[in-house]
């Protein structure tokens, strides 16, 4: 291991998918908040973004290191969501500036295209091609972004699909599958491209109950392995397993940003105790 | 009913209709084509693209093909000399107002294609371009390999309309001198007065037997390639 034990309970450890698969391995471990000499895998500085009249992100500030997996949490409308689809701008923003591991954000085009394949997305809806097979979900981003031949794609891919349990499905359609092996495959699509960072927006939120934990099993396990990682999720379990660092979100505005127990346990704002109080009441 | 004409050498019926199944064909591939790069540039992220797009559909869609077809020999051919054929081969008038005619359907039909694709577009979840964003394809490639495959299969059945239309349409070209059915018709009409009845009634066969077949695959062919979701 090359990182420093400063998080003994992260051990930066790779992907067991051969060589090709190798997941980048982060090199500087993070339990440091934005610290100026770990390296930030995602910067967010005094951005701004409105619809319409609403003020959806308010002055967001954020450095997360690389390997550090950030949990987002708020009521429904407080930003999070959009924050994250700012990050690899599926939402542009008004101002400020987002850098993906020290690269600004281009525009458009062609360079935001190459910026987008080093950042993976998981959505709430799966959307996973519905005309293609899964099989080719996954390897068509190698393929067609990367120029990878089909048989090394091929390989990959059931690499990957082998990795999140339903390699057995691959020449299926995905409205042939559930929702968890289609979540399931969703990250096996972000993970073909080999992204230094992974983003998921409520990957359990559209699931039956009975399927959320696979897909967080896949999430805690890639968590574990060191990936860069920021998840927006109303699954409280899961941030207080494998979350280093978990922000809230309130109106638009991060107004905590702490570590998962000293959230949980002691949250400082009066919105976070609001919050929580609704969420585990019951 | 006095069918007797049609056993009559000088009436080629098999070849006038064939006249409008090839008007039909060449018309048709055009037409696809020009339509898709219209509705391509109907969503694409260049407002001028846009603009073109939207303004060749909404101009040319509205004026009668009759118009179109005419415009395209009498101001293509005869005021601007635009040859579609070599002069002096053999047969360059037919040949040439074969291609002008043809010309004049890919650019009226492909209106109806790009609108019909412009729908299909529509009804393709804003999510799967999203994930196609995602991955890091560019916009070519996000419509090329993943809104278009996944549009042209929820068209099916509006285009099997306008392909049809098409298919009837294809009569205009007897108004620059294609010798295609309707050409053969009026030609009936004037030769065979005593049997307008039997004249119409075959001609009117004759694209039913053409259209009927189109209609019917087509509708299946949509029901075996719809999206799942």
């Amino acid at each position: 291991m090359s990182s420093p034990a400063s998080v003994p309970d992260r051990p930066a450890a790779e992907l067991n998918l051969g060589e090709q698969v190798t997941i980048n391995k982060p090199a500087t471990t993070s339990d440091t908040r934005g610290g100026a000499d770990s390296s930030v895998m995602i910067g967010m500085y005094d951005v701004q973004k409105h619809f319409g009249d609403l003020h959806v992100l308010k002055d967001i500030n954020l450095q997360v290191p690389s390997g550090q997996v950030v949990v987002v949490l708020g009521p429904s409308g407080s930003g999070k969501s959009t924050l994250c689809r700012t990050i690899n701008r599926l939402e542009p923003i008004d101002s400020g500036r987002i850098e993906i591991d020290g690269v600004e954000l281009p525009a458009e085009g062609k360079a935001l295209a190459r910026l987008r394949a080093d950042v993976g997305m998981v959505f709430q809806s799966f959307n996973l091609f519905a005309h293609k097979t899964i099989l080719d979900n996954v390897t068509l981003g190698p393929i067609k972004v990367k120029g990878m031949r089909k048989a090394e794609a091929d390989k990959l891919g059931m690499q990957l699909l082998e990795r999140v349990g339903i390699a057995s499905q691959r020449d299926k359609l995905p409205a042939q599958l559930s929702g968890g092996q289609q979540q399931r495959v969703a990250i096996a699509r972000a993970l073909a491209m080999q992204p230094k960072v992974m983003l998921f927006d409520e990957p359990t939120s559209a699931l039956d109950p009975e399927m959320v934990q696979e897909v967080l099993d896949v999430m805690t396990s890639l968590a574990k392995e060191g990936m860069t990682m920021l998840v927006v999720t109303h699954e409280m379990g899961f941030a207080r397993r494998a979350a280093d660092r978990v922000l809230f979100m309130s109106d638009g505005e991060i107004v905590e940003d702490a570590e998962p127990d000293a959230f949980f346990d002691n949250p400082q704002s009066n919105r976070a105790k609001d919050f929580l109080g609704k969420i585990l009441s019951h | 009913m006095d069918f007797s004409f049609l056993s009559d050498d000088r009436y080629d019926f098999l070849g006038a209709f064939w006249m409008n199944v090839q008007l039909t064909f060449w018309s048709a591939i055009g037409a696809l084509i020009l339509g898709t790069v219209l509705a391509a540039m109907r969503v694409s992220p260049v407002p001028l693209m846009r603009a073109t797009s939207t303004v060749y559909v909404n101009v040319v869609r509205n004026i009668p093909l009759t118009v179109i077809i005419i415009m395209m020999s009498q101001v293509l051919y005869t005021q601007l000399g635009v040859q579609l054929a070599t002069r002096g081969e053999r047969g360059f008038l037919a040949t040439n107002n074969f291609r002008l005619a043809v010309l004049g359907f890919v650019l009226y039909t492909a209106c109806f294609v790009a609108e019909a694709i412009r729908s299909g577009i529509n009804t393709v979840p804003p999510g799967q371009a999203e994930a196609a964003r995602a991955i890091g394809l560019r916009f070519t490639q996000v419509l090329w390999l993943i809104v278009l495959p996944q549009a042209f299969r929820s068209v099916i059945a509006p285009l099997a309309n306008v392909l049809i239309a098409l298919i009837k349409n294809t009569t205009i070209a007897s108004a620059i001198g294609v010798a295609e059915a309707a050409l053969l018709m009026n030609t009936l009409v004037e030769n065979e007065a005593d049997k307008y009845m039997a004249v119409f009634l075959t001609i009117a066969v004759g694209f039913i037997i053409l259209t009927l077949p189109v209609g019917l695959l087509l509708g299946w062919v949509a029901k075996k390639a719809a999206v799942k979701r």
